[in-house]
């Protein structure tokens, strides 16, 4: 277990350096003034300002020594300044709340819309619930996440009234329902083909088949027998998944005006605020990768197996 | 397994010739209609003026945001213009994407995936370690930040970032299926006969293993230009004056205009669906007559 952890956290390593060293780099080390470009260009900036810049992401050094010092101020938390002197920590800080509510909801809905489409498709394999199945997957696989949102947005919100269209006026379980059911339907359908697969797959397998022989009652080879194995798979990529909604959906944030990460990653590429954009996109990529690193060091505790491996 | 208690003649009898599962997919209507819809948005990519005779630059600003109207099918946008012929002429600029990104992603994943699943070694450490990183970003944010650069953006620009992070996925697939048909004993009969790694690879080795590639490429079109769309709507895609359905679905996700004039988001949003759908169902039919495994 503890090689296991280990050589699992050495690997996040190059992945980690690897994506921020790259957001760095595209914004460091393309040819050009380094101030402007965080400014968007044409914007005027007093010498003060500039220099300021200058100052925070330490250009005046080789460039190496600018990255290691930053990442490590990141590391310690400190995210740097935007171009009004607000803290990037505290902007983060503000937004996660709401990031954080929105994919709890968005997997929680989805866990339910995917578990239980999936199993009720692989129990009535090839009739009404398969096809019905079949075609949700296809659909929502095929469809973008924001057409959904829009189309919902003027039903719900315009035509209906049932639901606010956007913001965070309305608190938690109202202003929330939308945006989450939408990344729910979105990323629900891998979920419920697995399922299905993996059910069907077991209900095939030779203790199922001993178990029948035995004279044990289809429910209790349903649910004793077959679900906690079919669901091995299914829980593996439900982790994965969760780590990909934490990491943000920018999108569908932005669609429904959250302040969340997301939407504050857009809002200041919208308004060219370099500093945020590198801020908290870095925050993002590494919640995300210690999202799935939490994940997977918690997967062997469920399936014991994966630790010889 | 339940195939092995068949012998090995009813088996093949049944399978009957190869490629017979291609002939399978014109049976399917769902095949048909996905069929169609490519190609006519196909036909409109490549000659808008067959379906329009409209200029869509030649706008009247007085008549912004009206409605349907006989000649003017779809009614007109926020400058005043035709909106069909708009739709018309975005439909070239979202398929480029979309066919582009998969294109340049199926050969890469081709080469590189079979060179890693064949050689093994040193190579499929490099290719795998170096996908393995990539498939760690999360890639929405990621290429929000590289797209954010550039000052301005092409078709080119949004299909270099897109292929920058789809190749890899793709890679898998193709790896882990070379490396299946690599032990199969007429590969090995092959080797045995003396010939050289890279006609195996190239006449026995790929064309047996290439078929998930195909369908995962066939699917991944639809992402392709539902993810030029995303770009446009937080603003790092492209911009006026080029065309394109992202384009159209941003201007009316701006300032409510939609909600005023719900057209302008629903037809660049019935044409973008549409089609994306329309890809997904031809990989799906792809899946099941290509492989039969998949099937059950």
């Amino acid at each position: 277990m503890l090689r296991y952890t280990l050589r699992r956290v050495l690997l996040m390593i190059p992945t980690l350096i690897g994506s921020t060293f790259l957001v760095y780099l595209l914004v460091f080390l393309i040819p050009g003034d380094p101030v402007t470009r965080l400014a968007g260009g044409e914007k005027r900036l007093s010498d003060s300002t500039i220099a300021s810049i200058r100052e925070q992401y330490n250009l005046d050094d080789p460039f190496f020594v600018q990255y290691a010092k930053y990442l490590w101020g990141v590391l310690h938390g400190d995210f740097g300044h935007d171009f009004n002197g607000n803290s990037v920590s505290t902007l983060i800080a503000t937004a996660l709340p709401y990031t954080v509510v929105l994919a709890l909801t968005a997997f929680v809905l989805k866990l339910v819309i995917g578990v239980c489409l999936g199993v009720w498709a692989g129990l009535r394999q090839g009739r009404l619930p398969d096809k019905f199945n079949l075609f949700f997957t296809i659909f929502f696989l095929a469809v973008p996440g924001f057409i959904i949102a829009y189309f919902s947005q003027y039903v719900f919100g315009i035509k209906l009234h049932w639901l606010p269209i956007s913001g965070v006026q309305a608190g938690f379980p109202l202003a929330f329902v939308m945006p989450a059911m939408v990344l729910a339907l979105e990323t629900a359908s891998p979920l419920a083909r697995l399922s299905r697969t993996s059910l069907v797959d077991t209900m095939r397998s030779d203790y199922i088949v001993t178990a029948t022989a035995k004279g044990i009652s289809p429910q209790r080879i349903m649910w004793v027998h077959a679900l906690r194995n079919a669901f091995m798979p299914v829980v593996t990529y439900l982790g994965l998944s969760m780590a990909a909604l934490l990491g943000g959906s920018v999108l569908i944030e932005t669609i429904f005006n959250l302040p969340g990460l997301g939407g504050t990653l857009a809002r200041a590429i919208d308004t060219q605020n370099g500093p945020v954009v590198v801020g908290v996109s870095i925050f993002l990529l590494l919640f995300y990768l210690v999202a799935a690193l939490v994940v997977d060091l918690l997967y062997p505790i469920i399936d014991p197996r994966v630790r010889h491996a | 397994m339940p195939e092995s208690t068949t012998s090995p003649q009813t088996a093949r009898a049944r399978r009957g010739r190869p490629r017979s599962g291609l002939r399978s997919l014109w049976k399917s209507p769902w095949f048909d209609i996905a069929a169609i819809i490519i190609v006519v948005v196909a036909l409109m990519a490549l000659f808008p003026s067959l379906f329009t005779h409209i200029d869509p630059r030649d706008c009247d600003l007085s008549k912004s945001r009206l409605g349907p109207e006989p000649g003017h099918l779809m009614g007109y946008d926020i400058q005043g213009c035709d909106y069909w012929s708009n739709i018309v002429y975005g439909a070239r600029t979202s398929l480029e994407v979309g066919v582009y990104t998969a294109a340049i992603s199926f050969v890469i994943a081709l080469v590189a995936g079979s060179l890693a699943g064949y050689f093994g070694g040193v190579v499929d450490s490099v290719i795998s370690w170096t996908s393995n990183v990539i498939l760690g970003i999360p890639v929405g944010i990621a290429s929000l930040v590289i797209l954010y650069q550039f000052r301005s953006r092409t078709v080119w620009t949004i299909v270099f970032v897109l292929v920058l992070f789809s190749w890899a996925a793709t890679m898998r697939y193709m790896r882990s299926s070379v490396m299946q048909v690599r032990n199969l004993e007429y590969i090995q009969a092959a080797r045995g006969l003396g010939v050289g790694p890279w006609r195996i690879l190239g006449s026995h080795v790929i064309p047996n293993a290439v078929t998930p590639l195909i369908v995962m490429t066939t699917l991944s079109v639809g992402a392709g230009m539902a993810a030029e769309a995303g770009f446009s709507i937080l603003g790092v895609g492209l911009k006026l004056p080029a065309f394109s359905w992202g384009i159209q679905i941003a201007l009316a996700s701006q300032d409510g205009n939609w909600q005023i004039a719900p057209l302008l988001m629903f037809f660049p949003a019935l044409m973008l669906g549409l089609t994306t759908l329309a890809f997904v169902v031809l990989g799906e039919s792809l899946r099941d007559a290509l492989d039969p495994k998949a099937r059950r």
